[in-house]
């Protein structure tokens, strides 16, 4: 019967497991005590403080060094108001590589070029080696595919000094920094830094600066004074799309 | 062994010779050529160690003052010997001589040819004698203790503080773990010196020191004590301080390396030349001291398509082999590498997979080769993260795999939890366990699937070694062969380490590791 089925409320949302709003969730986690009944009744008054109903420790195991890892289940008692939610997000219709060589080949009529690097000590280039090599990401293709962009994959470690020093020498209109690495924030200070020395040099309203990285998203990469912010599940064609959007928008032609 | 896959043993014998003839080409280079990575290995063997007043270590004091004096094409041997003879001092006091300013190492008067000799290869023996009793340590727990069957469960550490370390390596050992890697700090690959004395500090990893190397070990013998089974340590020999690390594990007893002799180049950007002498002197320190190496071609495959490039891994292994016997490394401590990174969604992929790890089984029967886990694919989704490794687990045990780097479901998040390496360990050993004999009992079909791909790659990789061989290794990378990734010849990273050596050139090490002293 229909009007027996509750209705969503979207103002107080809670997690879903079989009914609404029997608020279930799944969560693990260790604890520096050795394994036994106390270490379990740790566990459950450790949930019951984060706001959990009845919650069960369902497993149980000793990590070998005075540790037990847990898996819990719980009822959350809390909710949210999916209302008054507003994420700032890089809010565009994205073209896929044709439209945006197109689009090029029609407003900006020259090569874009675009600097890419993973700065500082990261050493990871899954990210920028995704969005600009040739080969792409699953099936997208990278920024060096695109007819009309010129794009400089730096590699990894590159210090935030030679990659503005490229980014002047080729007269790039976008520079993307991938941040893979976040221990201890340390993306934060290097990020940060960059946009101080871009701005030193008094080129910041000439260049478009995107981020990247799985730690990061629009509203951070706004935070720090970048243009945009991508973080999983962006594609070339998303980043592509936003810079010669911008520098249409900015004229920067 | 019988061929699962009906390989070609003509197309394998002919892609192995390329192999050797590239190997050799490059080995007339690196007989020319010595570095100031190379040199300060010489002075920490020779004892050397230590920082000055600005941390400064001393084998970079030492080497620098040689450089800047003209004398490093003699080689450092040379000039520490000549000290020795002027002085009466050791290596040591002289490195801090040199430091303090109290003697200028290249302007001392050149002593008797032989009493140098004579004064080099005394020191030089103890040292090499420290490193054969290591490997008798080791060898002598492998025997008592015993150790873990193979697939060995190899984990990584990496919380940056050395002590904490400690405990997640302990801890891994007990629910399972053979090997313990601990990761190095971000950029540490880029430093062209190794830092000093115990650490607690790091990015996303810990520094290779050899205090932080000797806390390790000792941490770990107690733990194979407790646990009846020996656990092997694992650090990085790669970077600009290739040699120098390789010497540090030797000197500590670490029992496997990374090091891999295109690695820098590719992924790091360090200048080819300066990478090929390092990798010869860094493999001749671990063939000696009985290290294991890891060779890195699952890093290929982050760049490269692993469907696509699939024969440049096997082409990449066909010539780290031929490297590492240059530098006297047997089979048996040659753990090439290769890794199951296939895009998930792609159809057969698990048959693609399984061909190519078998394929790498019989062309290199006797390496414990090492297979790296998915990494590329991995999404945040930890439950088909978890599924992933399962699947990667499945295929080692099935072609024999001799070192499994663990997955993690939390590959792409973060740097390993605690129990995510339990949970890793878990899977490995359920799935090891419950398909032990899977590889004796399965054949693959005639001309089905899994041949017929394993056939395509071997051809592939034959065509492209020969083609390496025909053009010469260093033009193979400045076209990006590898990984998809081009280098120059003279661009990248510490070629100004580079120097031609002297027709008078010694390095003692070369001599009494590759030579009869084994």
């Amino acid at each position: 019967m229909m009007e027996n089925i509750q209705k969503v409320d979207l103002t107080k949302i809670k997690p879903y497991g079989d009914t609404l709003n029997d608020g279930m969730v799944q969560m693990s986690f260790t604890l520096p005590v050795p394994y036994g009944d106390e270490a379990n009744e740790a566990a459950k008054q450790l949930a019951e403080k984060m706001g959990f109903d009845d919650p069960a420790v369902v497993f149980s195991k000793d990590l070998g060094v005075g540790y037990t890892y847990f898996i819990l289940y719980g009822k959350c008692t809390h909710t949210v108001d999916y209302t008054s939610i507003e994420v700032p997000k890089v809010d565009m219709e994205f073209m896929d590589r044709e439209e945006v060589e197109e689009y090029i080949k029609k407003y900006i009529k020259r090569d874009v070029v675009i600097v890419g690097a993973c700065t500082g000590t990261d050493a990871h280039t899954v990210g920028i080696d995704a969005i600009m090599n040739m080969k792409g990401f699953d099936g997208n293709y990278g920024l060096e595919r695109y007819k009309g962009i010129n794009a400089i994959n730096m590699g990894s470690q590159v210090p935030n000094e030679e990659l503005i020093a490229k980014a002047i020498e080729v007269k790039a209109d976008a520079i993307l920094v991938s941040q893979v690495v976040t221990q201890k924030d340390v993306h934060i200070t290097n990020l940060t830094q960059l946009v101080e020395m871009v701005e030193a040099e008094g080129i910041r309203d000439k260049i478009i600066l995107v981020c990247g990285g799985p730690r990061i998203d629009h509203e951070l990469a706004q935070e720090l004074g970048y243009d945009a912010g991508f973080g999983r599940g962006s594609y070339a064609n998303h980043v592509a799309t936003f810079v010669v959007k911008q520098i249409v928008e900015r004229n920067l032609i | 062994m019988e061929s699962k896959l009906n390989l070609n043993p003509r197309l394998i014998d002919s892609a192995r010779s390329a192999a050797k003839n590239i190997a050799e080409d490059v080995q007339n280079f690196i007989d020319k050529n010595t570095t100031v990575a190379v040199e300060r290995t010489v002075a920490r063997l020779m004892g050397v160690d230590g920082v000055d007043e600005i941390d400064k270590p001393l084998p970079n004091v030492l080497i620098d003052a040689i450089k800047e004096g003209g004398g490093l094409s003699r080689g450092a041997a040379f000039w520490i010997g000549n000290a020795m003879v002027n002085t009466g001092k050791n290596p040591q006091e002289i490195a801090e001589m040199v430091s303090s300013g109290e003697i200028e190492i290249t302007k001392l008067p050149i002593a008797d040819e032989n009493k140098i000799m004579e004064a080099v290869y005394e020191t030089a023996r103890q040292t090499v004698e420290r490193i054969k009793n290591n490997r008798a340590k080791r060898d002598e727990y492998l025997n008592t203790l015993g150790e873990g069957r193979r697939p060995y469960l190899y984990v990584i550490v990496a919380t940056g503080n050395i002590y904490e370390d400690v405990l997640q390596a302990q801890a891994a050992a007990k629910q399972g773990a053979d090997i313990i890697a601990v990761i190095r700090t971000t950029a540490q690959s880029l430093l062209d010196y190794v830092p000093y004395g115990p650490t607690t500090e790091g990015f996303g990893g810990t520094y290779a020191t050899q205090e932080n190397f000797r806390i390790m070990r000792k941490a770990l013998d107690e733990v194979s004590v407790e646990l009846g089974r020996y656990i092997r340590l694992c650090n990085y020999c790669s970077g600009l301080c290739m040699p120098e690390i390789a010497a540090m594990g030797a000197l500590e007893r670490l029992d496997v390396m990374l090091n891999d002799a295109l690695y820098g180049i590719l992924f790091r950007d360090i200048n080819m030349q300066r990478t090929l002498v390092d990798q010869f002197f860094s493999r001749i320190i671990n063939g000696f001291a009985g290290i294991i190496i890891n060779t890195g071609e699952d890093n290929y495959l982050t760049t490269a398509d692993a469907y696509e490039e699939a024969h440049t891994v096997l082409a990449s292994q066909f010539i780290n082999e031929q490297f590492a016997l240059k530098a006297g490394i047997p089979e048996e401590q040659m753990g090439l590498g290769h890794a199951f990174e296939m895009n998930p969604m792609l159809e057969n992929g698990f048959l693609y997979e399984l061909a190519q790890a078998q394929m790498a089984r019989e062309i290199f029967p006797n390496a414990p080769l090492k297979y790296m886990p998915p990494t590329k694919y991995m999404t945040g989704n930890i439950f088909r993260g978890h599924l992933q490794d399962a699947m990667f687990n499945f295929i080692s045990i099935w072609t024999h795999q001799g070192i499994q780097l663990l997955g993690m479901p939390t590959e792409a998040i973060h740097t390993p939890h605690l129990h995510d390496r339990m949970l890793s360990i878990e899977n490995a050993q359920y799935i090891f366990n419950n398909a032990r004999d899977i590889g004796n009992d399965i054949e693959f079909k005639k001309d089905g699937i899994i041949q017929k791909r394993a056939q395509e790659v071997l051809a592939k990789a034959e065509e492209l070694l020969k083609e390496i061989e025909r053009e010469g290794i260093f033009s193979t990378i400045e076209k990006g062969k590898f990984g998809g990734v081009k280098r120059s010849f003279t661009g990248g990273k510490g070629l100004e380490g580079v120097v031609e050596k002297d027709e008078k050139y010694f390095n003692p090490f070369i001599d009494l590791m590759l030579g009869g002293a084994r």
